[in-house]
């Protein structure tokens, strides 16, 4: 609980009604997408304004009080359980689109902004924002910054760093900061704006972005290509890289994920593929139609069972929409779903899938692999149950290995839902002591009395590295 | 799991944007309870009350959470600890849910009482007298909108078996509702004609008694389940083959007495018999109903329209015809239709093709989707009296939508939905160009070429 004389000068602030520390508000912010984690904080606060933002962070940095800076929760890596406490701060009231800059193809937003509404508003302006992580329905914009979202897009038209272009941003101390602008180049000193995009809310919190718009494709053809082997897949999407053709989206799923998502969506999916890629190509129709041809010659020469063309548009965004519903769908096996987000460099990803039901096999447990696969970013999904200690751990010690050899096969321990809590033991393996070290004198001169989302990113001590043995 | 998928269907939490006005922040909460880390306090109990139940985040889950059943949990165990019901509302509830529903005959005597009460000039002189002006303002406004009711439910007035037009397809139990039969014992009648003309022969068991859903979702668990019971007996005894509903609110927990029942071992098989046999009347009507078949027999010979793409409009049709070749939607003028989906039917029963097809087949009448028709129209049971603001709220914003399909008809398939967008329309002042109806009793007009009477404006 706060102190009276606190609570009662965010109540100041945002008004009565906008402050709230009833068990009801503090238990539904107490958790993410995130399973198996659940912290309550101290107070919710609903801010309707920078100015806002920038006195609220000045009562809390005066007494010290930890602030959890929150979109829709929708993060799987505990970014916004608030485990030290303190208050959440949620961003939804503050979602207007300010302005699209039609003449600088920009968009201005506030962070709270849904990112669906705002994909389907540029759109209707015949623009295009491509960055859509498969939450987009319910994500907001400042929450993909925060977190430097990802999608189904990202393998052509990059990921949600490549479209923010300016940030308007309040620091510790409450003092308000501009970086970037409705500019293509600007190399004015060290470029905060990148480096605010991804940093979790650890470094400040995100009022507002200028975001960078892009003519929209003309046409776009989506295909599904199936196959009785797992690995024929995996090759396929190496060799499509290969043959220098970038799909717009080249996404996998193996058979446990085909059926769950089968059963929610009711496509008529094979099930009994062992895997299926969903494939999108966008841009001029004659390039599309070449490139979707020679794409389906590719998935053949290895060895795919079937390959067919989404019959309209219709039919096609159903496929992206059940996709995107996978790692929820899996939880229709057991009752706990554990994702990851493995990823390595597009040439390993075969390698990358054998290791990863290696080592599902030798711990004995099951684990589902979907993802977007064209980015090398694969998403090893257990299906387990909380309620089993001893399962959960051999899933953990599987993880852990899969982690190893991804980053043994020159990837990474996350391709976008960030560090968080989950992942902080597991930084250093990544980034090496000195990345870390580095990383947090970066964070002590933003935020001296580490208030801002503590206890993320940075482990209290590293995870051991588990020896790996493959067989 | 908690990925958030069902925030963005549920209309609580579109019109308030906070975490627990949300189906994953109440489940949250229900956790919580369960886990004893809150207490089921007045605050629990008021949240749980805002939820519409109408289970739009049911299809939106893909990880097929039960939201439906963890809220009647919920509020069965809220009814069972409460202490914040005042007396009144505790013995009003009792009168309701044990001496009111459960007994059709009561139900008519009090349709009677409230025909006596519409006809006598009772109404004209309380409203005269400005005494409705002591009632909310939300509660004269339904008031207003009442349909005339009636004492003579269905069976009083047409019996209880009628015999299919020409080949009979299937015999179906009709299920007639408490309120259904009461307000709207039009469209039982509507009904029954509508599904001979469509090939079924319909018997209207007269044991059957309240479905229950008033109860389920009001946290009266055990009531529930003795109306479950009796209406199962009634229905096997009858041999039928289909059980049909035309109110979605009905539907939804007569498809689900299998869950209800499922811990009693001497009904649980009688529950799942006839929870597989409940359908709603649309779905029946474009699954298996002569309809289909008039519609496949028109497209195998290459002439005339087929369903979905407007079905023929020979003439010959019309109950009061001896025709027996099938429902024909024929009719004069061109009118402008569009459609509420009753939540339960759509986001339960699953059906929100079957109804479309029907009103697509209908001839000279133009179906234009109303935005939005998959949400809530805030009517929820009873919720737009015990839950006023927000139902408002939600009314006013499906209103917007409604007025901009410019249509002549309203059509929905389930009497609360009915009352409320009776409600809204009066409210936004546009009574004048559109009208409300249930689905069945717009079919029965273009098939009759009669006016439904309880579209009749009063
Ligand atoms: C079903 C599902 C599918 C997903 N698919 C993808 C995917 O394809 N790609 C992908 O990249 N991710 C995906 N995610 C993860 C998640 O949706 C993204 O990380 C998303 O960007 C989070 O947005 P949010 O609004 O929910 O933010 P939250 O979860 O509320 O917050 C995320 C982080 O951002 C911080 N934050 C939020 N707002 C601000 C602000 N204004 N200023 C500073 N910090 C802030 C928070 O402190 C937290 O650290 C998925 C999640 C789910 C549940
Ligand atoms: S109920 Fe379903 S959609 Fe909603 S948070 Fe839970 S898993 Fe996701
Ligand atoms: S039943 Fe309706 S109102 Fe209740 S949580 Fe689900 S979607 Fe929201």
């Amino acid at each position: 609980m706060l102190q009276d004389a606190i609570a009662g000068k965010l109540r100041a602030i945002v008004g009565a009604q906008w402050f709230k520390d009833d068990p009801e508000s503090l238990i539904t912010h107490s958790y993410d997408g995130t399973p198996m984690l659940q912290s309550l904080p101290d107070g919710v606060i609903y801010p309707a304004n920078t100015d806002q933002v920038s006195s609220i962070l000045k009562v809390l940095q005066a007494h010290r009080i930890p602030v959890v800076s929150r979109g829709s929760g929708t993060n799987l890596c505990g970014g916004t359980v608030p485990v030290q406490g303190g208050v959440v701060m949620v961003m939804h009231r503050m979602n207007q689109i300010l302005e699209v800059d039609l003449e600088n193809l920009t968009a201005t937003v506030q962070p709270g902004l849904n990112t669906k509404a705002f994909i389907t508003h540029v759109e209707g302006l015949g623009l295009f924002y491509p960055p859509d992580p498969s939450s987009m329905a319910i994500s907001t914009i400042g929450g993909n910054i925060a977190e430097c979202s990802g999608g189904l897009r990202g393998l052509k038209y990059g990921t949600t760093k490549d479209y923010v272009i300016g940030l308007e941003a309040v620091l510790a101390n409450g003092e308000i900061i501009r970086t970037g602008g409705k500019l293509m180049k600007d190399v004015a000193g060290y470029d905060l704006t990148k480096l605010l995009v991804g940093s979790e809310g650890t470094l400040a919190v995100i009022t507002e972005a200028t975001l960078k718009l892009i003519p929209p494709p003309k046409t776009k053809m989506t295909m599904l290509a199936m196959y009785k082997d797992l690995y024929g897949a995996a090759r396929t999407v190496s060799k499509i890289i290969e043959n220098r053709i970038i799909p717009a989206t080249l996404e996998f799923l193996d058979n446990p994920t085909i059926r769950v998502v089968d059963d929610f969506a009711k496509l008529g999916l094979p099930l009994d593929m062992d895997a299926i890629l969903l494939i999108e190509q966008d841009g001029d129709a004659a390039t599309v139609e070449r490139d979707i041809a020679r794409i389906a010659d590719i998935c053949r020469s290895e060895n795919a069972e079937r390959v067919s063309i989404a019959a309209d548009e219709a039919e096609a965004l159903k496929l992206l929409t059940a996709r995107r519903s996978a790692f929820t769908a899996l939880a229709r096996l057991r009752p706990t779903t554990i994702l990851e987000d493995a990823t390595v460099p597009r040439s390993k990803i075969a390698d990358m899938v054998l290791a990863i039901n290696d080592i599902a096999k030798r711990h004995g447990v099951t684990i589902c692999t979907f993802g977007h696969a064209g980015d090398g970013n694969l998403h090893p999904t257990a299906t387990t149950d909380a309620r089993d200690a001893d399962e959960i751990h051999r899933v953990e010690e599987a993880f852990a290995e899969i982690f190893e050899a991804a980053i043994a096969l020159g990837g990474t321990i996350t391709g976008e839902h960030g560090v968080g809590l989950v992942k902080a033991p597991f930084l250093e393996w990544k980034v090496g002591a000195a990345g870390i070290e580095m990383m947090k004198a970066i964070k002590k001169s933003f935020d001296p009395d580490n208030i801002l989302n503590p206890g993320k990113m940075f482990a209290k001590s590293a995870r051991k590295r588990v020896v790996l043995s493959r067989g | 799991m908690r990925c958030g998928f069902c925030l963005p269907a549920c209309p609580t939490f579109r019109e308030t944007g906070i975490e627990a006005e949300s189906p994953r922040g109440r489940i949250a909460l229900m956790k919580a309870v369960a886990d004893g880390i809150m207490n089921p306090d007045e605050a629990f109990e008021t949240q749980m009350n805002h939820c519409l139940g109408c289970r739009a985040c049911e299809p939106a889950c893909p990880a097929d959470v039960k939201y439906g059943q963890l809220l009647e949990q919920a509020r069965d165990s809220v009814e069972k600890h409460t202490t914040t019901h005042r007396w009144w509302v505790k013995i009003a509830r009792k009168a309701a849910f044990e001496g009111m529903f459960p007994h059709q005959n009561r139900m008519r005597l009090l349709g009677g009482g409230l025909q006596l009460y519409q006809k006598t000039g009772l109404r004209k002189l309380l409203r005269g007298a400005g005494i409705m002006k002591l009632f909310p303002p939300h509660m004269r406004e339904m008031e207003a909108i009442l349909p005339d009711a009636s004492y003579k439910g269905v069976v009083e007035q047409i019996g209880t078996h009628h015999a299919a037009k020409g080949e009979q397809v299937a015999a179906v139990g009709l299920f007639r509702g408490c309120i259904m039969d009461v307000l709207f014992t039009e469209t039982n009648k509507h009904t029954v004609e509508l599904l001979n003309e469509a090939g079924f022969d319909v018997i209207i068991p007269e044991t059957q008694n309240c479905c229950g859903a008033l109860h389920a979702h009001s946290g009266e668990q055990d009531g529930a389940k003795e109306l479950a019971k009796r209406n199962i007996a009634a229905f096997k005894a009858a041999g039928v083959d289909w059980i049909v509903s035309n109110a979605g609110g009905c539907g939804a927990l007569l498809v689900e007495y299998d869950h209800l029942l499922q811990d009693d071992p001497q009904w649980k098989q009688d529950a799942a018999w006839f929870a597989a046999r409940t359908i709603d009347v649309s779905q029946l009507l474009v699954r298996h109903g002569r309809l289909q078949s008039a519609a496949q027999a028109a497209a195998a010979a290459g002439a005339g329209s087929v369903i979905g793409g407007g079905l023929q409009t020979a003439g010959g049709a019309g109950c009061g015809g001896s025709c027996g070749g099938g429902v024909n939607f024929a009719s004069g003028e061109t009118v402008r239709i569009t459609y509420q989906d009753s939540c339960h039917l759509r986001n339960v029963m699953r059906s929100s093709e079957a109804p479309r097809k029907l009103m697509r087949s209908v001839a000279n009448a133009e179906f234009v989707e109303l935005a939005e028709a998959d949400r809530c129209c805030g009517s929820a049971g009873i919720y737009n009296l015990t839950q006023p603001q927000m139902a408002g709220q939600i009314l006013d914003h499906k209103m917007e939508h409604v007025k901009r399909t410019g249509a002549h008809y309203l059509l929905t398939s389930n009497p609360g939905c009915l009352l409320q967008m009776k409600n809204g329309i009066e409210k936004h002042g546009m009574s004048g160009q559109m009208q409300a109806l249930h689905v069945v009793d717009f079919l029965h007009e273009r098939m009759c070429g009669t006016a439904g009477r309880s579209g009749s404006p009063d």
